[in-house]
């Protein structure tokens, strides 16, 4: 039992590290496009840890209720089927709009 | 033969719908099961050409294909996510960002749709636009070596073009009518 919770410590903490990393990077990166670098892959990988660790959490604890971990391994699934599709549209449609990639060696916008 | 691909959409939609309603539902008495089914159906005739393209051939190697090609790209998403972190956290900030192109030979929605999206998870690309016609891609990537993993080592492009029957160099055949 107990390691198993240690388990799960571990997803929740790997899932809001790579969260946190995302909002850094939001931050610090120059321009739009790495911006959605940032936040399209760490909300990927940080709410599908989290969600992991839920899963494993539930199972352990609550096994008789399977139905919920089930419905929790939809959610990752749609997570890492939507994300990358919802990173690409807004890409797209800054593109498309004209916004000028950021170089190396321009200014900070 | 038309008739046939209607009728395995049909079944296929019906059955993917009611595995929803099971699992989403949580009720197995008579009345949840029998109004669940009705549901079902009536939504897998209205619309099972959006979830089932095609015909059956060689649906079942193409999935069994994507399943082995999953945990590869599961393990792809792992690398992307401690190289955009490395990129964050360094104090000097090492990206030098470029947009490039680059064409395939794949043409149908669903190996189109995979390609772009895997491209998104895997480190530093994102994709910005496919051209279904030409199969053109246009990618932004956050510096010049993953760049160079699209362009030159192309094992992506590879990988999805061998899970959906295309012929790597062969730019152009394909299922696209």
């Amino acid at each position: 039992m107990v390691i198993i919770d240690g388990i799960v410590t571990l997803f929740l903490a790997g899932g809001l590290f790579f969260t946190f990393v995302g909002s850094i990077g939001l931050l610090r990166f120059p321009d739009f496009y790495t911006r959605l670098h940032a936040t399209g892959k760490c909300d990927t990988l940080g709410a599908g840890l989290i969600i992991l660790g839920l899963i494993l959490y539930h199972l352990v604890h609550y096994s008789e209720s399977f139905l919920v971990a089930a419905k929790l391994s939809f959610l990752m699934l749609f997570i890492f089927i939507a994300n990358p599709t919802a990173t690409h549209a807004i890409m797209k449609a800054a593109y498309q709009t004209g916004l000028v990639p950021w170089k190396l060696g321009d200014e900070r916008k | 033969m038309k008739r046939g691909q209607r009728l395995f959409g049909i079944s296929l939609t019906f059955g993917i719908m009611s595995l929803f309603w099971i699992l989403l539902s949580g009720i197995f008495d008579g009345f949840h099961l029998i109004s669940g089914a009705i549901c079902c159906a009536i939504v897998a005739l209205i619309s099972h050409d959006l979830l089932v393209k095609g015909g059956a051939e060689k649906m079942v190697q193409k999935s069994l294909r994507l399943f082995r090609y999953i945990p590869w790209e599961f393990w792809q998403i792992v690398l992307a996510n401690i190289d955009v972190a490395y990129r964050v956290l360094h104090p000097k900030m090492p990206i030098n960002p470029c947009v490039i192109e680059f064409e395939t030979p794949l043409r149908s929605d669903f190996a189109l749709v995979t390609l772009a999206n895997s491209i998104t998870l895997t480190p530093g690309t994102i994709t910005i636009l496919v051209d279904p016609e030409t199969g053109k891609f246009v990618v932004h990537a956050i510096a010049q070596a993953p760049a160079d993993a699209l362009l030159v080592d192309q094992t992506m492009q590879r990988k999805v073009a061998e899970v959906f029957f295309v012929e790597p160099s062969a730019g152009g055949q394909s299922a696209h009518p």
